[in-house]
C-alpha cells in the first residue's frame, strides 16, 4: 500500500515551553469548531447558540456567579486527582469520597454532634469542614493501604468503592435521617450554611442573589497549596520521582508505601470537603442527588489541566460554565457533546506535543 | 577465518559519501561504508560517533542530505524501512520487539502478507525450525517469548529478518544485553551466517570481541571515518582504542599500593531468596576495608544481583550485613544512604535515574532532604541546580543545561550523572554493579578512574562485574560466586585468571590445582597449556562428584593451600562429558586469546 503523501512522526527532541499551551487552547478552539458543525448540521445556528451558551455563563454577575458555584466542586476534586495522577494513582474514587465527605459533614448537624443553638456559626462549619476532609481522607486511606500494602489494583477499588457510598448515604436518607419520608435530610439550620455572596446583599446591593459561596475560597487556598506542594517542597519532589519511576524513587530511599497512602488520603480530603462544601454551601441538606457526577468531571478536569494546579483554576471555571449553559440550552445533551469532543481533542493533543509531524512530499523524494 | 575476498564481486552495500546533518550536529560527514557478502563487519566507535546514524541511512530510516546507496550494484533511494527490508536489509536492535505472549512463529509471522487469514501454524514452525537448522540456530518455534532467555530472544529477532528473506544484516550492539555464554553462541552463528554468504554489520565499542567476530573493520569518530574497511590483524586493542577516541587509551590503570584499613562491612552468614523464591544467596560471609576494593567475579545469575540488592536494603534476607559497626540487613534503604552507602545500580535507566526528570532533580535525588538543598519542608530548585550545574561541569556531562531530561543523555554521560550523584555524597562504601557495562572505551576509562580515586581516599568499594580483565585491574581481592555460594576469595598477589575461571564453575579453592606454571605467565599460550588445564578439569571434576556437597570455603588473607595430592578414583567419563562443555565455555571466555591461539596452532 501507498500512501501518496507518507506523514512521519518524529520524536520532539526539545518540545519548546509554550507549546503545551498552545496545543490545548487550539484544541478547546477546534472542539468548538467541530461542535458548530454538528449544530449547524441538525438546523440550528451555531453562532446563536454559542452567544446563547455565553450569556448564560458569562453574560451577568450572576450568571458567573453559578458558574462558581459549579465550578467549586470540581476544583477541589480536580486538584485532588492531580496531586494523585502526578504519583501515577489512578484515584477515579473521588465520587465516594465526596459523599462520605457530605455525609460526615452533615453528621454534624444530622447526629447533632454539637449543640447548633449555641455553637457559633464557625466553629461548626469549621467541624463540618474537619469531619468532610477526615471522611474523604479515610475513604481514600482504604484503596491507599491496599494499593501501598497488597498491591490491589486502585482503579477498580476506587471505582467500586464510588456505588458503597452512594448507597451508604441513601440509607440515612431514605431511613434514619429521612425527612418525612422524602429522600433527603430536613434542611440544615442557618448556622450550618457556609456564607454566600447573597449573605451580604444588605452591605453590597450587587450581590443581591447571588449563590456563590466561601468554597470557591477553599478552592483556590488549596489549588496555592498543591502548587506549592508539587513545585516547592520535598513532598513533591518524592511525588513527582515515585511517578516517573518508582523504582528509583526505592533506590533513593523513598517510602512508597507511606506516600501512596498519604496522596491517597490528601486527594480523598479534597474530594470530601467538595462534598462538604456541596451539602454546606449550596443544597443546606443532605441528599440523593447532590453531585452531577463531579468526581468523574474532576479526573477529567485533572486531565486537561495537565495537572497544573493553577490551570485546574480555568478548566473548572470552563467546566462549570458548560455545566450551567446546559440548563439553557435545548437539549441539554448539547453541552456534553462540547465536553466530549473537548476531551478526546485534548486529549489526543498530546501526541503533538511527543512528535512533530512530517510530511515527505514526492517530488522531494524523486529529487534525491 | 571463512571469509575470502574476492576483489571482483559486487559488494552488497555501497555507501559512498553518505552527509546527514541534524541541528547543530554533523552526524555522518562524507562517509564511506562497503561491505561484501560473507563478511562480517565491525563498525566501531564511541557513543555518539554516528554508527547508528549510518545503520539507520542504511535501514531507510533517516534520509542523507548527500551520498548514494548501492545494494548489490544497484543503486538505491530508501523512503522507509519498507523499502530497505525489500532490498534484503535487516536489523536487530539492542531492544527487542516482540510479543511475549505469542510463540516464536507468530513473532516471526508478525506483520507479513502471507499467511493472509487463516493460519496453520504447524507448517510455518515447520518453516521456522528448518530455517534456524539452516544457520545453525538453535530455538524452539513453539516456545512463547516469554519463556525465552534474552539470548533466545535475540536469536528470534535474527529468525525474523532471515525469514523476510534479508541478506544484510545489521547487529546494534548485539552482545550488550548477552551473558558471556549467549554471547559466544551468538558469535558462532554469526559467522555460520556470514560461511552462507550473509553480510553482517556488527557495531559494538568491545574492541576484544569485536577482534573476536569481524573481519573487516570501519571506524567512525564525530561522524567521520578515521580507518575504513581495515583488516583487522593490522591492529592491536590499543591502535583501535586510540581510533575510537582520538588519542592514546591507558589500559593499564594505575592503582597505587596501599593497605586497606579497618573494616567498614562485613556479611555474616547472608542468606536471601530471588525474585523466582529460589535460594540465590547461600550463608554469604564477606569483609571489605577502607581503601579496599573486593571484586566479585563469577558468571551472570549466580547470586551477584541479589548480593548487591540485599547490602543496598532493595531486597529482604537473613544473617547480618554490618556497615561501620551498624546492621543494615533488612533496614529501609534511606538508613544505609544515610550511613554513607552509595550504589551505582547495574540497570542505570530503570532503577538509577528518573527519566524524565531533569538532571537536577536526578542528582539530588539522595540528599533533597538535606541543607541547603530544602529547608523544612521546602526544596530550593535555586539551589539544587546550582549544585547540580557544579556537578555537571565537575564530572564532565555532556548535556546541554541542567533542566535536561536524564533521558536524552547517552549512556556514558547518564552514567557519570549517577556517579556524579553517587561519590558527591562522600560514601563511605560504593557497591557498583557493571559500573562499565555498554560504555565506551573513554567513557570506561573515567568511570573506572573515578572508583581509583575514591580507592585511594579511603571507601571501600565493592565491584561486581563480569568483565574480568575489569576486576583484574582494580581489585584488591577477588570473591568468586557460584550458585549463591561464595567459593573463595583471592588476594591481588595471587590473581590467576585460569584459577578464578575454575572457581567460576563451582570449583572450590582446595580441589584447585596446585599450580599451573606455564598459565600463570601470560605470554606463552600453546596447545599444550590448554590441554594441561583441561586435563585438570578432567581430574578435579572427579573430586568434586565424590566429595559431599559443596560446603563454601573462604580463604580470605592468605595463600591458597597447597592441596595434597588428590585420591584419583576410577574414570567415570560420562560424568566428566556433561560437565565438560560448561567448564570448556567458562575457561574460553576467562582465557581468552590464549584459548583460541590454542585453538587454531
Amino acid at each position: 500500500m501507498k500512501i501518496p503523501y507518507p506523514v512521519f512522526l518524529k520524536r520532539h527532541e526539545d518540545p519548546p515551553k509554550w507549546l503545551p499551551a498552545v496545543t490545548s487552547i487550539g484544541a478547546v478552539i477546534l472542539a468548538f469548531i467541530i461542535s458548530g458543525i454538528v449544530l449547524a448540521a441538525t438546523g440550528a445556528n451555531p453562532f446563536t447558540v454559542y452567544s446563547y451558551f455565553f450569556k448564560a455563563s458569562f453574560g451577568s454577575w450572576g450568571a458567573f456567579s453559578d458558574v462558581i458555584v459549579k465550578a467549586t466542586p470540581l476544583l477541589l476534586i480536580g486538584l485532588g486527582c492531580a496531586l494523585a495522577f502526578k504519583m501515577r494513582l489512578w484515584n477515579i474514587g473521588a465520587e465516594g469520597q465526596f459523599f462520605i465527605g457530605a455525609f460526615m459533614a452533615s453528621a454534624v448537624v444530622m447526629v447533632p454532634l454539637v449543640n447548633l443553638d449555641t455553637t457559633p456559626r464557625w466553629a461548626i462549619i469549621s467541624l463540618m469542614m474537619l469531619l468532610g476532609m477526615v471522611g474523604g481522607a479515610l475513604y481514600g486511606f482504604i484503596p491507599g493501604f491496599l494499593k501501598a500494602k497488597l498491591n490491589i489494583n486502585e482503579v477498580i477499588i476506587t471505582l467500586m468503592l464510588n456505588y458503597i457510598a452512594v448507597l451508604w448515604n441513601n440509607y440515612w436518607i431514605f431511613g434514619k435521617w429521612s425527612e418525612a419520608g422524602f429522600q433527603m435530610t430536613k434542611t440544615f439550620p442557618r448556622s450550618a450554611w457556609l456564607p454566600r455572596l447573597a449573605d451580604y446583599a444588605a452591605e453590597v446591593p450587587a450581590f443581591a442573589g447571588m449563590t456563590a459561596h466561601f468554597g470557591i475560597l477553599f478552592g483556590l487556598i488549596a489549588a496555592v497549596i498543591i502548587y506549592q506542594i508539587l513545585y516547592r517542597s520535598k513532598w513533591g519532589y518524592k511525588i513527582t520521582l515515585i511517578g516517573d519511576n518508582p523504582k528509583a524513587a526505592r533506590y533513593a530511599g523513598i517510602n512508597i508505601a507511606r506516600n501512596t497512602i498519604l496522596v491517597f488520603m490528601v486527594s480523598g480530603a479534597l474530594a470530601g470537603l467538595a462534598g462538604m462544601t456541596e451539602v454546606s454551601g449550596v443544597v443546606h441538606r443532605l441528599q440523593e442527588r447532590i453531585s452531577t457526577s463531579y468526581g468523574f468531571s474532576g479526573v477529567i478536569v485533572a486531565w486537561l489541566a495537565k495537572l497544573n494546579p493553577f490551570a485546574v483554576i480555568v478548566v473548572s471555571v470552563l467546566f462549570g460554565a458548560l455545566l450551567v449553559a446546559s440548563r439553557e440550552i435545548q437539549p441539554s445533551g448539547i453541552s456534553f457533546l462540547i465536553q466530549g469532543i473537548t476531551l478526546f481533542l485534548v486529549i489526543s493533543s498530546d501526541v503533538l506535543l511527543k512528535y512533530e509531524i512530517k510530511w515527505v512530499r514526492p517530488a522531494q523524494e524523486t529529487a534525491q | 577465518m571463512t571469509f575470502k575476498e574476492t576483489p571482483d564481486a559486487v559488494p552488497a552495500v555501497e555507501m559512498q559519501d553518505i552527509t546527514l546533518r541534524f541541528p547543530g550536529v554533523l552526524a555522518n560527514d562524507h562517509v564511506n561504508f562497503t561491505m561484501y557478502p560473507g563478511e562480517i563487519h565491525a563498525l566501531l566507535g564511541e557513543n555518539g560517533a554516528g554508527k547508528s546514524t549510518l545503520m539507520n541511512v542504511l535501514t531507510g530510516l533517516y534520509k542523507p542530505q548527500s551520498g548514494e546507496i548501492r545494494i548489490h550494484g544497484k543503486k538505491v533511494s530508501f523512503n522507509s524501512p519498507k523499502d530497505a527490508i525489500a532490498n534484503g536489509i535487516g536489523m536487530v536492535h539492542q531492544h527487542f520487539m516482540l510479543v511475549e505472549n505469542q510463540t516464536v512463529t507468530e513473532n516471526i509471522l508478525i506483520g507479513l502478507d502471507t499467511p493472509r487469514f487463516a493460519l496453520n501454524l504447524k507448517k510455518y514452525d515447520q518453516e521456522v525450525s528448518d530455517l534456524a537448522d539452516q544457520f545453525g540456530i538453535h530455538i524452539d518455534p513453539t516456545a512463547k517469548i516469554w519463556q525465552l532467555s534474552v539470548g533466545e530472544q535475540q536469536r528470534v529477532e535474527i529468525l525474523k529478518i532471515l525469514y523476510r528473506g534479508a541478506d544484510i544484516l545489521i547487529m546494534d550492539e548485539p552482545t550488550a544485553v548477552l551473558a558471556p555464554q549467549e554471547a559466544d553462541e551468538l558469535i558462532a552463528t554469526l559467522k555460520g551466517m556470514a560461511a552462507q554468504g550473509k553480510a553482517i554489520a556488527f557495531i559494538s565499542h568491545k574492541l576484544a570481541e569485536v577482534k573476536q567476530v569481524a573481519d573487516k573493520l570501519t571506524v567512525l569518530r564525530r561522524g567521520r571515518v578515521t580507518a575504513e574497511r581495515m583488516d583487522l590483524h593490522d591492529f592491536t586493542r590499543e591502535s583501535l582504542a586510540s581510533l575510537m577516541v582520538g588519542r592514546e587509551v591507558i589500559f593499564n590503570l594505575h592503582k597505587c599500593d596501599q593497605d586497606p584499613g579497618r573494616e567498614v562491612l562485613r556479611l555474616e552468614d547472608v542468606s536471601a531468596l530471588n525474585n523466582k523464591n529460589l535460594p540465590a544467596l547461600r550463608n554469604v560471609d564477606l569483609a571489605l576495608h577502607e581503601g579496599e576494593i573486593l571484586g566479585i567475579a563469577g558468571v551472570a545469575g549466580n547470586g551477584q544481583s541479589e548480593l548487591v540488592e540485599v547490602i543496598t536494603g532493595l531486597r529482604p534476607c537473613t544473617g547480618n550485613i554490618w556497615l561501620e559497626g551498624k546492621n543494615i540487613a533488612n533496614k529501609p534503604p534511606a538508613f544505609s544512604i544515610s550511613q554513607g552507602l552509595a550504589h551505582i545500580p547495574e540497570d542505570r535507566i530503570g532503577v538509577g535515574s528518573a527519566p524524565n526528570l531533569s538532571l537536577t532533580s536526578n542528582i539530588i535525588m539522595k540528599r533533597y532532604d538535606q541543607e541547603p538543598i530544602s529547608h523544612n519542608w521546602q526544596l530550593d530548585y535555586v539551589a539544587a541546580d546550582t549544585l547540580a550545574g557544579g556537578l555537571k561541569d565537575e564530572y564532565d556531562i555532556q548535556a546541554p543545561s541542567v533542566q535536561t531530561q536524564a533521558r536524552k543523555l547517552s549512556g556514558g554521560n547518564l552514567q557519570k550523572l549517577i556517579l556524579a550523584r553517587e561519590l558527591s555524597s562522600t560514601p563511605r562504601l560504593i557497591v557498583a554493579m557493571q559500573p562499565t557495562r555498554g560504555l565506551d572505551v573513554g567513557a570506561i576509562e573515567s568511570v573506572q578512574q573515578l572508583l581509583l580515586r575514591q580507592r585511594e581516599q579511603g571507601c571501600a568499594i565493592l565491584l561486581v562485574s563480569e568483565d574480568l580483565d575489569e576486576l583484574l585491574a582494580l581489585s584488591d581481592r577477588i570473591a568468586v560466586m557460584y550458585e549463591g555460594h561464595v567459593v573463595g576469595t583471592i588476594c591481588s598477589a595471587d590473581f590467576d585468571i585460569t584459577k578464578i575461571g575454575l572457581m567460576m564453575t563451582g570449583t572450590l579453592p582446595q580441589d584447585l590445582p596446585p599450580e599451573v606454571p606455564e598459565l600463570k605467565s601470560p605470554a606463552p599460550g600453546s596447545v599444550s597449556d590448554f590441554d594441561s588445564v583441561l586435563d585438570h578439569v578432567k581430574d578435579f571434576e572427579q573430586i568434586e562428584q565424590a566429595s559431599p556437597a559443596g560446603q563454601p570455603v573462604v580463604i580470605p588473607e592468605e595463600e591458597i593451600p597447597p592441596s595434597e595430592e588428590p585420591s584419583r578414583g576410577g574414570s567415570s567419563p560420562s560424568a566428566q562429558d556433561l560437565n565438560l562443555s560448561e567448564k570448556e565455555r567458562v575457561l574460553r571466555k576467562v582465557l581468552g586469546e590464549n584459548y583460541n591461539k590454542g585453538d587454531e596452532a
